[in-house]
């Protein structure tokens, strides 16, 4: 691998001089604003309930989210926790929601595998069987969403700008994220999206540099309305991306706000007893010429 | 231990006890070493880095309770210890930025020892055990970072174990022989997660040595002139208990910023995806605490010579103590050895950017620059490229030349003259017994 780098550097040093080198570039990401940033940041719990619905309407159909299991939608941060409910496997709306579902299992008599419902400890079953299946039917396997803010830079700013793209809050139709530039060569059934991390280098026959950007093989997912909230927010593109890409943190970082309250109460207590500690430190030195 | 020990054993028990194993007597000892009152607060990070270990191998334990060391299980194990151990996020977040703290307090420590000539004699077998640990410290880490079993994970495994087969004939039977087989998998995991058990209890082992070593002669100190008697030293408890005490709480402050309000910025969002030997991430970058090493490594253009660098680099810090050729321990004293002592981290941290960018990006965006020899010389190698030869010059040419021919400034007869000039200094004496003086 090192000797591949060190040597397409030194050929492309030798040939090209100065040129532009390929490199992975996007658009500049856009910021919504989220209840969870800065260090005292919380989930909104309405929005987590809001853009679980638009995983379940929406990305559910193609992607899995294997590492959520339904009693975490009731776990303390999550869309469904409720104080009343101290093990979320009690909890009447998660219940509710694993009852939706079938998952595999064994019959304990027979030994057949047989489609049961699901109970609050299963997690919900992947669209498709593996990836191969995804890729045969889809054309591209589509990532997991269980770890997908994480494993982005930008994490949520990064989903919500690749799925918004140029569409127009109230469009109901969408079939390009954004106006495709001429002289990028785009194949059937993939599209350009100007925020997805990508090296249009090879695909370029324009004049310049290649647009920032890549191709997606998913098309543009969200349209207005798609989605009912069940509390009347107006079911925008950018809501629901906004409360999807939010959903989408808590699933990679489901403790996040036990993380932050620990980690206040945890400085606290450093602060208060480093001062202590110095306060000893001047006591104990003070006659020591030093 | 050095000196006569002050130890009195009081009851029947301990007189006992004493003559048979005298455990009790060892560890007032250690508690009285007398240690020279002027260390400042760039002293403190040996008391640090021995929290520092400690917390690594407590959380290591932990960790490895409910760790799955398999191709197939490694990555989701991982994220079992993140949502359903109890408390599993706060103990692998505290592991994993443990090893980031732990490196920042060794380079502190090692550029203390630098600046203050803590490596000259007497204390050259205590400066080799510290580089020896630090050497068992980079391979601890990265095999440590290769346990999640992330795309970085795995694609760093592979890059590094791959710089042993630039050695010729032997190289690629080696490469295969710490794989396990033919590729990096699961057999490499479980040796990697078997040794990465097993030497954090060696750097202890080590780590006993250095202490032991440094109780012969002693501490260096700041001024760099031996300790002249009693009036020099203070006993280690209370004196240097309460400030490294008040250190270690400063620096738990910066550790816990970044466990609960950072914890992924010192990592790389490619190892939240699960290793895939048939995708290679665009970018391959090791931890930031090996870039420079990495920096150095890329600036070659032949792997085996760039492999010999990387070497080389880690080879200069064990000779240091046979490079230096001045007698001034303390570079407080030698104006001239300062500049270019400051320019050496100046090029360490430099060397740590060019690692971290891929070698053909450009320095400075939009200047073209032009092509020198075999890369532009706008670009991340010819940076790397100078900056990794000061750092070869500092040690092999700078270090031993200086001290030839550099007039260094008069240095105080001890430790207590320029203390007791100070115009900040207390109204004087020895160190008493702070209990009496409370």
């Amino acid at each position: 691998m090192l000797r591949k780098i060190l040597a397409l550097a030194a050929v492309l040093g030798v040939a090209f001089g100065g040129a532009a080198l390929a490199e992975t570039r996007q658009a500049p990401l856009k910021h919504p604003h989220w209840s969870f940033s800065g260090p005292f940041g919380m989930y909104d719990q309405a929005q987590l309930q809001r853009g679980f619905k638009v995983y379940r309407e929406v990305c559910s159909q193609c992607h899995s989210l294997n590492l959520i299991a339904f009693h975490d939608l009731g776990a303390p941060g999550g869309p469904f926790w409720n104080p009343k409910y101290p093990n979320p496997n009690d909890n009447p709306v998660v219940k509710a929601i694993a009852a939706e579902y079938k998952v595999a299992d064994i019959d304990p008599d027979t030994g057949d595998p047989i489609q049961r419902t699901a109970t609050t400890a299963d997690h919900p079953k992947p669209p498709y069987p593996n990836d191969i299946a995804a890729r045969a039917s889809l054309g591209a396997a589509p990532p997991d969403m269980s770890l997908l803010a994480r494993a982005r830079e930008g994490g949520p700013d990064y989903i919500y700008s690749l799925i918004t793209a140029d569409i127009a809050p109230n469009a109901t139709t969408a079939t390009a994220y954004a106006p495709t530039p001429a002289g990028l060569e785009v194949a059937a059934g993939k599209y350009y999206n100007p925020w997805l991390l990508g090296d249009l280098s090879s695909t370029w026959h324009g004049q310049g540099e290649p647009p920032p950007g890549g191709i997606i093989s998913m098309p543009p997912p969200l349209t207005a309305n798609k989605t009912t909230f069940d509390d009347g927010t107006p079911s925008t593109v950018d809501q629901q991306a906004q409360d999807v890409s939010a959903f989408l943190m808590w699933a990679s970082d489901p403790h996040m706000e036990e993380r932050k309250q620990t980690g206040l109460a945890v400085l606290v207590y450093l602060v208060l007893f480093a001062g202590l500690l110095y306060a000893s430190y001047r006591r104990i030195w003070r006659n020591v010429a030093h | 231990m050095s000196g006569p020990s002050t130890y009195e054993p009081t009851s029947a028990f301990e007189r006992w006890l004493d003559k048979r194993l005298p455990i009790i007597r060892f560890s007032a000892d250690l508690l009285d070493f007398p240690t020279p009152k002027n260390l400042n607060y760039w002293w403190t990070f040996g008391g640090i880095l021995a929290f520092c270990l400690v917390t690594q191998i407590v959380t290591g334990i932990i960790l490895a309770m409910h760790y799955d060391p398999s191709g197939a299980g490694a990555f989701l194990s991982v994220e079992h210890i993140m949502r359903d151990v109890n408390h599993g996020w706060l103990i692998r977040y505290i592991h994993a930025n443990g090893a980031s703290m732990f490196f920042i307090a060794v380079y502190i420590h090692m550029f203390r020892g630098i600046y203050y000539g803590s490596f000259k004699a007497p204390r050259e077998v205590l400066w080799l055990i510290g580089a020896a640990i630090y050497l068992v410290m980079m391979a601890t880490a990265f095999m440590g970072y290769v346990l999640p079993w992330g795309q970085m994970s795995f694609w760093g495994a592979k890059v590094i174990t791959n710089l042993f087969s630039a050695i010729p004939i032997i190289g690629p039977s080696i490469t295969s022989w710490l794989w396990g087989g033919f590729a990096v998998d699961s057999p490499t995991l479980n040796r990697f997660f078997s040794l990465h058990y097993l030497l954090p209890f060696v750097i202890a082992g080590l780590v006993a040595l250095h202490i032991w070593a440094l109780h012969v002669p002693g501490n260096s100190n700041p001024v760099g002139v031996n300790v002249r008697g009693k009036s020099d030293t203070v006993p280690f408890h209370p004196y240097y208990t309460v400030k490294d005490g008040f250190a270690i709480s400063v620096f738990l402050i910066m550790f816990a910023i970044f466990v609960f309000y950072m914890p992924e910025a010192l990592g790389h969002t490619d190892n939240a995806i699960e290793a895939n030997p048939i995708v290679t991430p665009p970018h391959i970058v090791p931890e930031w605490y090996f870039l420079p090493y990495y920096a150095i490594l890329r600036a070659v253009p032949d792997k085996l010579m760039g492999v010999g660098a990387m070497g080389g680099a880690i080879l200069c810090i064990f000779i240091l103590p046979w490079l230096d050729t001045s007698k001034v321990r303390s570079m407080r004293y030698r104006p001239q050895a300062k500049i270019y002592f400051f320019f050496f981290v100046l090029a360490c941290i430099i060397l740590g950017f060019c690692g971290a960018h891929e070698v053909d990006d450009k320095v400075v965006a939009g200047l073209s620059g032009f092509t020198l020899l075999d890369a532009n010389i706008n670009s991340y190698t010819w940076v790397s490229r100078i900056f990794g030869l000061y750092y070869f010059v500092y040690f092999l040419i700078i270090t031993p030349m200086l001290g030839l021919r550099e007039t260094p400034l008069p240095v105080p007869e001890s430790i207590s003259s320029p203390v007791l000039s100070h115009p900040a200094a207390a109204p004087a004496g020895a160190a008493a017994a702070p209990e009496k003086k409370g």
